[in-house]
């Protein structure tokens, strides 16, 4: 067979896919990206452009923590419509046993050197009047961040292709592996190196990849500048996260720099379509508004669903598939895709160039997933 | 803080326009249990909107009382969503409504279409439907220089009631060719009832400069609009103005059709002769099945009424009036259709969509609705596309997507609503 | 019922007839109804609700479509938040 046209084939130009162009191309390989409808579509069109480091695991820290600071050295390069904000995040504790978790939280960062504020419930009223009174308290985390997801996405492709890689836009993808892509049009793009970075549809590409979609609902409301400060979650959302087979609802509420509030969140299991659903809509907006009563009279000019890309252990798919030598994963990123984007990308390309990844990689091996391949 | 109200009709019937009006009543003459609802203050829709301190259109008040003797229900709110098949949400001033419906009538009417030019967002530049409905709302026009531009019917028709009201009409531009309107005053011969109102209307409009081929290229003025640069037949001509009612024509409401399934053709409505949609228990009535005026509005309203009772055949008597219609819709869909050179007047800084300040420039960058959607934020404001889509569509073929809800903006607790909750939440 | 109402627009003072929009009473007033993202003021456009160009604070509910609103006597309005 003839030398392929790229090195590296990425399927998908949602936020993962964009990052790990990027990196590729930086890195001088000649780079394609192939996807099938929009830069920045997907799941990184609907989801809320947090960036938050999150301390479920070990390996869900390093890696949230590494791409965070990979954000916070992009900064200065992102273009005003990326909208990046580091307004921070407060996890808010309603009662004395999530209090007892802020605190749990305050010291696992402190002792990896996050910044982080424990807020008594006076401290909690001042910064966020808004929420209702009779809450127990928060913790503040001062580097978290939060922008606007497609616009992100574009300015890596866009300078992935400032460093030579071509974008195929519009065509589906049939098959992506043993060094090649194909799309719907028949055509085909041969590679040395596959990414599939296709998120909720990752695992129709790849078979056995077990990929679940988790559905999501988001509203967006009109302006009120000044109404909130902060990203505001509950800490029951890692409850929630974390049960694999109910359907659940969070608070979960963002300012957008145009004053706008954004009000998820909710997660539901096997759910295919993407018709928003109306009682989940209003456990999702009641939740919010037992947090925060005045967010009932506010208009809300919006509502969308989004499928996050699940894992059955909560952390993505980073690096070689097992049983195709040409094949890359990176996906499976569930609620942290734009966080940990530019890491995944980092880390994927280190692999691939020999270069010693700056966090341990293993956790984040496909091959554990796979029986025959998976290490003790 | 929301009050619930659960009603349920026979018949429910969204829009208080001539088309929803007629159906409701045709409707409730049989005696089922039918409910009609609109977001004004009072029916009429836009042709027949009330003005204060006048007396409503003879017609109007025919069709108002016909309602009332048959017992329709008149609610005032504004359909949002619809949580499960057979219920539609509305919400109110302080209410969200649940209303229940065996069968229901679509009759959402039209909106005008508006396209950028340089200036088109200065104060005191209206639509022409717009500038009217305002005036009936009781802005005064006495002593006032207006401008009427765009294109269709409505321009004279609101040019006529300006006047009527003080306001100075400089001039009238059609973008339509002079050919394209003698046509369609041709196709007018064959409408008895449209000559005479053609007739009154020219006798009214006597004085007032009227020009045909002819569309407004830029728009200025300090905190208002002070002037505007007309295209004349080919020559720029300036004209100071106090105010600009500038409409091109109309476009169907379609969000509630398709945000329930309904199937669209053409971006019309799909509706076959008893007016009924692609969904068995969804009729569709007046501009949203194409835009064709009042007198097939109410025609059409009638046979859905009718049909959405089961009195197939008392619906047959109408077909013929419909019928006789239909070369005056097809005649006006001619004469007003869009020229290419209107392409030509939004400059890169023209702002386009006005929700979110998104200019002409930024959008030609994109391939698509979706693509400019997502980069720009074009179509995301609370006219959730319905000023910026018509405009893209026509300026770059754009195609929007489906609609989601809310398909109007409705307060948080009002899209919190749960069908199974006994009573309100406390 | 009042022959006349009594609002005010950003603190002054007008008297409008019954049956007056509140976006009426705001171009009465010589004001405009919003300031967009951008920063230009804006009135109404489409009169029926629909363009949302003409929303405004109401009696200290803002982002109310002042089109679709009659005025009430009394009534507090306010386009400069």
């Amino acid at each position: 067979m003839s030398q392929p046209a790229y090195d590296v084939a990425i399927v998908g130009a949602g936020i993962v896919g964009a990052a790990c162009a990027d990196e590729f191309a930086r890195r001088g390989m000649s780079v394609a990206v192939v996807e099938g409808d929009l830069v920045g579509g997907g799941a990184t069109a609907a989801g809320m452009g947090h960036i938050v480091v999150m301390d479920d695991s070990e390996a869900q820290f390093a890696l949230t923590r590494y791409s965070q600071r990979l954000w916070q050295e992009l900064r200065p390069e992102l273009p005003l419509e990326v909208e990046y904000e580091p307004c921070g995040t407060i996890w808010v504790a309603a009662d004395e046993e999530e209090m007892a978790e802020v605190q749990r939280k305050r010291d696992f960062y402190t002792a990896r050197g996050v910044a982080t504020e424990v807020l008594g419930p006076q401290a909690l009223q001042s910064l966020e009047p808004n929420l209702r009174p009779g809450m127990s308290g928060g913790l503040r985390v001062l580097q978290d961040v939060v922008l606007y997801p497609p616009c992100a996405a574009a300015f890596l492709i866009n300078r992935a292709l400032k460093h030579g890689a071509k974008l195929h836009l519009g065509q589906a993808v049939t098959h992506g592996g043993q060094g090649r892509v194909r799309t719907a049009d028949g055509a085909e793009i041969g590679a040395t190196w596959v990414v599939n970075a296709a998120g909720a549809g990752a695992a129709d590409l790849t078979p056995g990849l077990g990929i679940k979609k988790r559905k999501g609902h988001l509203v967006i409301t009109d302006r009120y500048p000044g109404f909130l400060n902060h990203q505001l979650v509950e800490l029951g959302y890692l409850k929630s996260a974390h049960t694999v087979s109910s359907d659940s609802v969070a608070f979960n509420v963002q300012p957008r720099r145009t004053g706008q509030i954004l009000i998820g969140s909710s997660r539901q299991y096997r759910a295919e379509h993407p018709e928003v659903d109306q009682l989940i809509l209003a456990r999702m907006l009641r939740r919010a508004e037992e947090y925060m009563p005045v967010l009932a009279r506010m208009s809300a000019i919006r509502a969308w669903t989004g499928f996050r890309a699940a894992t059955p252990d909560k952390l993505p798919l980073i690096g070689p598939w097992p049983g195709d030598r040409s094949l890359l994963v990176a996906t499976g990123h569930e609620g942290l895709g734009i966080t940990t984007s530019l890491g995944t990308a980092r880390i994927l390309v280190d692999q691939i160039t020999g270069k010693k990844p700056e966090i341990p990689i293993e956790p984040y091996l496909p091959s554990r997933i796979v029986p025959e391949h998976a290490h003790a | 803080m929301n009050s619930l109200l659960r009603q349920e009709f026979d018949v429910l019937v969204v829009g208080g326009g001539p088309a929803g009006m007629a159906a409701a009543a045709r409707a409730a003459e049989c005696g089922l249990g039918v409910g009609i609802i609109d977001d004004n203050a009072t029916l009429g829709g836009q042709i027949w909107r009330s003005s204060l301190g006048a007396a409503p259109e003879p017609e109007s008040l025919n069709w108002t009382e016909r309602l009332r003797l048959a017992g329709a229900e008149v609610l005032r709110g504004r359909v949002f969503q619809q949580p499960e098949p057979g219920v539609l949400l509305a919400e109110g001033e302080d209410k969200l409504y649940a209303l229940k419906f065996e069968k229901l009538v679509l009759a959402t009417g039209a909106r005008e279409r508006f396209l950028p030019f340089p200036g088109w967002t200065l104060p005191n530049l209206m639509g022409a439907g717009g500038m009217q409905a305002m005036v009936k709302g009781g802005l005064s026009v006495k002593g006032k220089r207006v401008v009427v531009a765009g294109s269709g019917p409505l321009l004279l028709a609101v040019a006529a009631y300006l006047r009527r009201h003080g306001a100075q009409i400089v001039m009238i531009c059609e973008q339509a060719t002079w050919s394209s309107l003698a046509r369609f005053g041709l196709a007018l011969l064959r409408q008895p009832g449209k000559v005479a109102q053609g007739i009154q209307l020219k006798k009214e409009l006597a004085a007032v400069p009227f020009s045909a081929n002819s569309w407004p290229v830029a728009a200025s003025g300090k905190a208002a609009i002070e002037r505007v640069t007309v295209s004349r037949n080919g020559r720029m001509e300036e004209i100071r103005c106090d105010y600009l009612a500038c409409g091109f024509h109309l476009v169907p409401n379609i969000e509630l059709p398709l945000l329930l399934g309904c199937e669209i053709e053409n971006g019309c409505v799909r509706a076959d002769v008893l007016q009924r949609t692609s969904i068995a228990s969804i009729f569709c009535a007046g501009e949203p099945t194409g835009i064709g005026g009042v007198e097939l509005a109410l025609i059409e309203g009638q046979i859905a009424g009718l049909a959405a009772t089961g009195r197939d055949s008392e619906a047959q008597k109408l077909f013929r009036q419909r019928e006789k219609l239909r070369p005056f819709v097809r005649a006006l869909d001619r004469a007003f259709r869009l020229r290419p050179q209107l392409r030509s007047l939004p400059s890169p800084e023209t702002i386009v969509c006005r929700c979110e300040d998104v200019r002409y420039s930024s959008l030609r960058e994109h391939t698509s609705w979706q693509g400019a959607k997502l980069q720009t934020r074009c179509g995301m404001g609370p006219c959730q596309g319905r000023v910026c889509g018509p405009a893209t569509n026509f300026l770059l073929q754009w195609d929007p997507e489906s609609v989601r809800p809310p398909v109007f903006p409705a307060r948080v607790e009002s899209l919190a609503f749960m069908q199974n909750l006994a009573e309100p939440r406390a | 019922m009042p022959d006349q109402l009594r609002v005010t627009v950003n603190g002054t003072e007008i008297v409008v007839p019954p049956g007056t929009t509140v976006a009426a009473a705001i171009v009465l007033a010589g004001q405009a109804c919003r300031t967009s993202v951008g920063g230009e003021p804006r009135g109404p456009l489409c009169g029926m609700g629909i363009c949302y160009e003409c929303r405004a604070a109401i009696d200290g509910s803002p982002h109310r479509p002042s089109c679709q609103v009659l005025c009430a006597h009394g009534m507090e309005i306010r386009t400069d938040e």
